[in-house]
């Protein structure tokens, strides 16, 4: 209940955070929401001697349309992801996954950048970021870089960040304005993790699939970019046949850990399961 | 204040006496954040403790080294076994007639048990001084399968008890073994079985559990070094039941003991009994002469404290063809725990859990309990049962459908055919208890007509034939429960808490100006006794509830009680404060008369006043004899209005119900949607209608948290898997239904106002109601009985166990 | 570890303290204030228990540092009753409508029912059930809180309507 000491610090820049993080190594740790990090602390699981907030840097929050991309601020809120008009007209997957992610208090405070950043394979918005070709651009003591989400996470609280990088922004190419979308979450009540879940964005040419993305959220160490999976769509009319190959598919890179949720075996199941509805319900979506 | 113009029925209202929804006067100061909770407490030069615990669930403790944690500032001592030892107080007395631990000495038998406690300036420093503190473990083989428990070569649990065979409530038969309870007719039930022609057996396990009250349990010590006093505010659900548990194991006068519980956040029958931090406290407030606060955390709180249930319990009906039942037998295996801390009357180790033949007429039954111990945490009742009453009714509720699908009947029908008469009232049970009053099969009726039963039926074998022709993946299932429950523990030739008999008290003063004050032996944790006690006075005395103050919970000032659970305070201190009040009634009533100038028997008592019959013009209000009990009372009297009723009861009682639920289960992911619940009430004499439904609708959510998901579990080698708030499913206000509420009423023909207790109803019925409702929905399948909790993976497993997935 | 000088201002005062970094609000705010409202009912940041308004925010004051709350505004369950004491429509409506009975879970779940009102005056039952998800109580089966926030939204909306008209 009671976390270990730590020295606090609160950087009003990006420049400042980053030499912060990189003088101070290993016992120091970004703070945004805190809503994943301050409960480990608590449980005395994760014991940073110092924390840098991100909270007081402004360049830092925002969501506006740059070209073709959306770019959100990596210290935007779940909250203000759900009420922004921008991403609901654009990408409503977001506001759809937002909404499931934890209970309302942890939406106002848990932010974007530290739900995809932390490499937690239980947070929600990774496979959707992955799902929808996202890059995280990341400033260290080197130069600025960009990274995608597909190749960000390598294990289980392990993602591509070198030491003294954060994310500060995540961009996200806009799908058009008839893609189908949907987040499927199965979980046992509001605020769990996934038992398993699934993001689809896809397009349709004449009830054809044109184009498929699939991310699988908490049925491995890390979120899950089911590209075999998606390609097998292609072309298909998302007849049951099709779907149930690509289910197969989804279902074989799966790992799941068994836990309170349910055993393994479940789990993968599941990720298919939420695949098969959220395909339907994509394909509902567009037009 | 000529108020002769208001009717009877005027006045009556004005008094928010019984039966009216009175709006309640703790809200008051619980809406603006004014509650005094015990971690609310904050006195001069207070310390704070933590506990060291076990990580392992059986192991030796080799060494304790505590100096790193001494070297911290701020810590002031660490208390290990070898302190309590001299004061005897590394054990104490369970309610059970065990022993538990206080902080262990040579061995750990459950992961998270208690090893040292930690006495710092502040809870910071102590958490610091907790992972100061160095224990090296030799860890031991584990026993967490009590069906393992009494195998041959299982390893020994209780070194300090090895060699008794003598047990506190009979014959040890192995070294895990704690006691054999048996009650009943054997050879008569076993002769039934032999004759029938129908029976049925089932292993029917109703796994652990915990009642997680929000307020997790804690206290304040403060010694006193001058006058050689000791305070403790707690939450207790028993505060008197402590203060005598202190003195007697501390050796402190128990005039010299003060005890208080205060507000307290919920119970549920987790703060009953005495725990370690308690006695901790203490012990560290007399070495340092300082105030001693103990708070546990929530995974403390989950994985150390009482749990409830893990009942594992076999069980038989032998019945005719047509469906009469013709007996009943049950084999528990009940799993206790490293030691059994079970809250139960002395005489009752397997608490009330004859009341198994629940709600129908078995002629002949048999029942033999075995507790056992394990590594796991100490305990067993708890959690809305009213001593293993939930256990009891889940097992019979359960049998009876498994009996109706055995039978090809529906389970309503079987069980109207066997519920018990109205006119068997009082029914002596083939296990020995004697049902007060009820109108079974008349709720059973009403309760199926609110649901439109038949309807309900007709819809499910046309969603049956749609699943088989593949048109839709959902399976409809309707669940009835009937259960009798047994509370108001109780009359003192059978029920003590050791050895003090469970009667209970109300003291009732009466102020010149017909204010009132009461005292009361129970303690409320949100039942609301504050408003509802108030509303027997007022209708008992004629005098307004707003002007009844209500207390409890301070051991000086309140008559001696045995506390709040197991549904008792209505029943028991309830029928206290009526003849209390009945008391000082009579002695108003020869006031009256001598203000009146006419004899006793010349009046009549409307309302809130008595009038000379025939006379009514001439009348005293209670309020005007209030004032002249303090000057004007005949020769032969004292002056004053009060009284106090220690209230011995004759018998318990026993609240009822039928409840009906409709849940549409997901097959291929699992997941139980609750379609409808309905749960009709019997709870003799309403007090405050708004209240009991608000009871209802809080043990039905406890119901269903524990049908759909709760479990404390442990893996082989003893980890208690997932004791925190992560994992232990608590429902949310999106997941938890809506709940219908009715009732009926047959009052208790023993009780002063015929009132039988409420609280624990929900829970009892609700958990069969919910379990029936899923295993019916997988009945037509060849499904005969699916374990609780029926969360979504072992729904889903059930379904896939059918070859439902294809 | 060093004390850090804080400064914010809790129900409509303003406040400081001197805290380690590691202080949770919540602690702040009940052992330094003497805010006993808010309550500790976890250790994992699931029960709300200890739900505070923060910057306009409904925030779990458990899972915060007081260092995190520099310059903030801070509303607890004891500063929403009006200065004569009038009670707020909530706390009057979770007494009308039976909406606590130990009244553990009461303080946090009437500062998030107070944010959930000002962010949506007329909330559908699903909508307040949502909106109360955060927010765990063990005795009452929500079902007389969701009629308590609905009874609180109908004299706000009543209030502000007859406002507007005047």
């Amino acid at each position: 209940m009671i976390p270990g000491a730590f020295a606090y610090h609160r950087p009003s820049s990006v420049a400042e955070a980053v030499t912060l993080l990189s003088e101070l190594g290993e016992d120091a740790r970004p703070l945004a929401g805190g809503h994943s990090l301050i409960p480990m602390m608590k449980l005395r699981i994760a014991s940073p001697e110092h924390l840098v907030d991100l909270a007081g840097i402004n360049d830092l929050k925002g969501i506006r349309a740059e070209g073709n991309d959306i770019v959100i601020g990596a210290m935007t809120t779940q909250h203000e992801l759900i009420g922004s008009d921008l991403l609901s007209s654009l990408l409503p997957i977001i506001r759809e996954t937002s909404l499931l992610v934890s209970d309302p208090q942890v939406r106002y405070v848990g932010t974007l950048g530290g739900n995809v950043a932390n490499g937690d394979p239980g947070n929600d918005m990774p496979a959707v970021m992955m799902c929808l070709g996202a890059t995280y651009r990341v400033a260290g003591p080197g130069s600025e870089r960009r990274i995608a989400a597909r190749e960000f996470y390598q294990g289980a609280y392990f993602t591509s960040l070198e030491p003294g990088e954060i994310i500060t922004a995540i961009h996200i190419p806009v799908p058009g304005p008839h893609h189908g979308y949907a987040y499927e979450k199965l979980k046992r009540k509001v605020g769990d993790y996934a038992t398993a879940a699934a993001a689809v964005i896809l397009t349709l040419d004449q009830g054809r699939v044109a184009s498929c993305s699939i991310g699988l959220t908490n049925v491995s160490e890390t979120p899950l970019w089911a590209q075999a999976a998606a390609n097998i769509l292609i072309g298909s009319t998302l007849d049951a046949a099709s779907v149930k190959q690509a289910v197969a598919a989804a279902e074989a890179i799966t790992s799941p850990a068994s836990d309170n949720r349910g055993p393994a075996q479940y789990r993968t199941k599941m990720a298919g399961v939420m695949l098969t509805r959220a395909l339907a319900r994509a394909k509902e979506r567009a037009t | 204040m000529n108020d002769t113009v208001a009717s009877s029925a005027q006045r009556a209202e004005r008094l928010q006496g019984m039966g009216c929804a009175r709006k309640r006067v703790e809200d008051i100061r619980f809406v603006q954040g004014k509650g005094n909770y015990v971690d609310d407490l904050k006195l001069p030069g207070m310390l704070h403790g933590d506990f060291v615990r076990s990580p392992y669930g059986h192991a030796r403790i080799k060494k304790i080294d505590a100096s790193k944690a001494k070297e911290l500032p701020g810590v002031i001592a660490v208390l290990t076994a070898a302190d309590l030892k001299p004061l005897s107080l590394h054990y104490m007395p369970t309610l059970a007639g065990d022993v538990q631990a206080v902080l262990a000495e040579e061995k750990v038998l459950f992961q998270n048990q208690e090893v040292a406690f930690v006495l710092a300036t502040d809870r910071y420093v102590a958490a610091d001084g907790v992972e100061l503190v160095e224990v090296e473990y030799e860890a031991l083989p584990v026993v967490v399968d009590p069906f393992k428990a009494m195998a041959p070569d299982a390893p020994v649990l209780r070194e300090d008890i090895k060699d008794k065979t003598d047990g506190a409530h009979g014959k040890r038969v192995h070294h895990n073994h704690i006691f054999n309870w048996q009650i009943g007719d054997r050879e008569a039930t076993d002769t039934a079985f032999q004759r029938a022609p129908v029976t049925i057996k089932e292993l029917i396990s109703y796994q652990r559990v915990h009642p997680a009250p929000l307020e997790t349990c804690q206290c304040v010590a403060s010694f006193d070094k001058i006058k050689g006093e000791l305070t403790v505010w707690g939450t207790f659900q028993a505060p008197h039941v402590i203060r005598t548990v202190a003195s007697l194991i501390s050796k402190i006068p128990e005039h010299k003991i003060h005890v208080i519980a205060p507000d307290i956040g919920g119970g549920f029958g987790n703060k009953v009994g005495a725990y370690p931090g308690y006695i901790c406290a203490v012990v560290a407030s007399i070495v340092t002469g300082q105030p001693v606060k103990w708070v546990e955390d929530r995974i403390e709180n989950l994985s150390a404290t009482a749990f409830a249930r893990d009942y594992h319990m076999t069980t038989e009906i032998a019945a005719t063809a047509d469906g009469r039942v013709t007996g009943l037998r049950v084999h528990v295996l009940a799993d206790h725990g490293g030691f059994d801390a079970c809250a139960d009357p002395t005489q009752w180790p397997a608490g009330f859990f004859n009341i198994v033949t629940g709600s129908y007429d078995f002629p002949v039954a048999h029942v033999s309990v075995d507790g056992v111990y394990t590594n796991k945490a100490p305990g067993g009742v708890a959690y809305r049962c009213s001593f293993r009453v939930t256990e009891a009714a889940y097992c019979i509720e359960r049998a009876m459908d498994i009996l109706a699908q055995k039978l090809g009947m529906d389970p309503a029908d079987l069980r109207m055919k066997n519920l018990i008469r109205r006119e068997q009232f009082p029914y002596r049970s083939a296990l020995g208890w004697e049902y007060d009053s009820g109108d079974y099969k008349m709720a059973l009726q009403k309760a199926l007509d609110a649901v439109d039963y038949h309807a309900l039926r007709a819809e499910q074998k046309e969603r049956q034939e749609a699943f088989r022709r593949g048109e839709t993946r959902e399976l409809m299932g309707i669940g009835v429960a009937f259960f009798t429950e047994i509370v108001g523990a109780g009359p003192s030739r059978n029920c003590d808490i050791l050895g003090i008999a469970m009667f209970d008290s109300a003291e009732i003063r009466i102020h010149p100006t017909g204010a009132v004050i009461a005292r009361l032996g129970t303690k409320s944790q949100g039942q609301g006794h504050e408003t509802t006690y108030a509303q027997i006075i007022a209708t008992e005395l004629g005098l307004p509830a707003d002007d009844i103050a209500v207390e409890e919970g301070n051991t000086d000032t309140a008559p001696y009680g045995l506390g709040t659970y197991g549904s008792r305070s209505t029943p028991v201190s309830g029928a206290a404060t009526a003849v209390a009040a009945r008391k000082i009634k009579a002695k108003a009533q020869m006031i009256a008369a001598h203000l009146l100038e006419v004899h006793d028997d010349d009046l009549e008592w409307d309302v809130d006043r008595f009038r000379v019959k025939g006379n009514p013009e001439r009348f005293k209000t209670m309020k005007e004899l209030a004032w002249a009990a303090y000057h004007q009372v005949p020769s032969g009297l004292e002056p004053g209005l009060e009284a106090v009723s220690y209230y011995d009861p004759p018998n318990m009682t026993y609240p009822f119900g039928a409840y009906a639920c409709v849940v549409d289960v997901d097959v291929d992911t699992g997941v139980v949607k609750v379609r409808r619940f309905f749960a009709l009430d019997d709870c003799g004499t309403r007090i405050n209608p708004m209240i009991i439904e608000g009871q209802i609708h809080g043990g039905l959510t406890e119901a269903f948290g524990i049908a759909m998901g709760q479990e404390i579990r442990y893996d082989e080698i003893g980890n208690v898997t997932g004791p925190s708030f992560l994992d232990y499913f608590m429902p949310t206000a999106v997941e938890t239904p809506k709940w219908e509420t009715d009732w009926t009423t047959t009052p208790s023909p023993h009780h002063p106002i015929g009132a039988k207790g409420v609280g624990e109803s929900p829970n009892v019925g609700g958990v069969p109601c919910f379990a029936n409702a899923v295993n019916d929905a997988f009945k037509f399948l060849g499904s005969t009985h699916i374990s609780m909790p029926h969360d979504n993976w072992r729904t889903w497993t059930a379904a896939d166990k059918l070859g439902l997935h294809g | 570890m060093a004390k850090v000088q804080i400064t914010m201002n809790v129900n409509g005062k303003a406040v400081e303290g001197s805290v380690e970094p590691r202080l949770l609000l919540i602690h702040f705010l009940r052992e330094q204030l003497s805010l006993t409202g808010p309550h500790i009912g976890c250790d994992t940041s699931h029960c709300g228990a200890c739900t505070v308004d923060l910057d306009g925010k409904s925030v779990k004051a458990c899972t915060v540092f007081a260092v995190q709350a520099q310059g903030a505004n801070i509303l607890t369950v004891e500063g929403l009753a009006a200065p004569d004491g009038t009670l707020h429509a909530l706390q009057e409506g979770f007494r009308e409508m039976h909406g606590l009975q130990c009244g553990f879970c009461t303080p946090g779940m009437i500062i998030r029912a107070y944010r959930l009102l000002q962010e949506n005056p007329r909330p559908s039952e699903a909508e307040i059930r949502l909106g109360i998800s955060g927010n765990l109580c063990r005795c009452t089966g929500y079902q007389n809180i969701v009629k308590a926030i609905q009874f609180a939204a109908a004299k706000l909306s009543g209030a502000a309507l007859q406002e507007a008209a005047e």
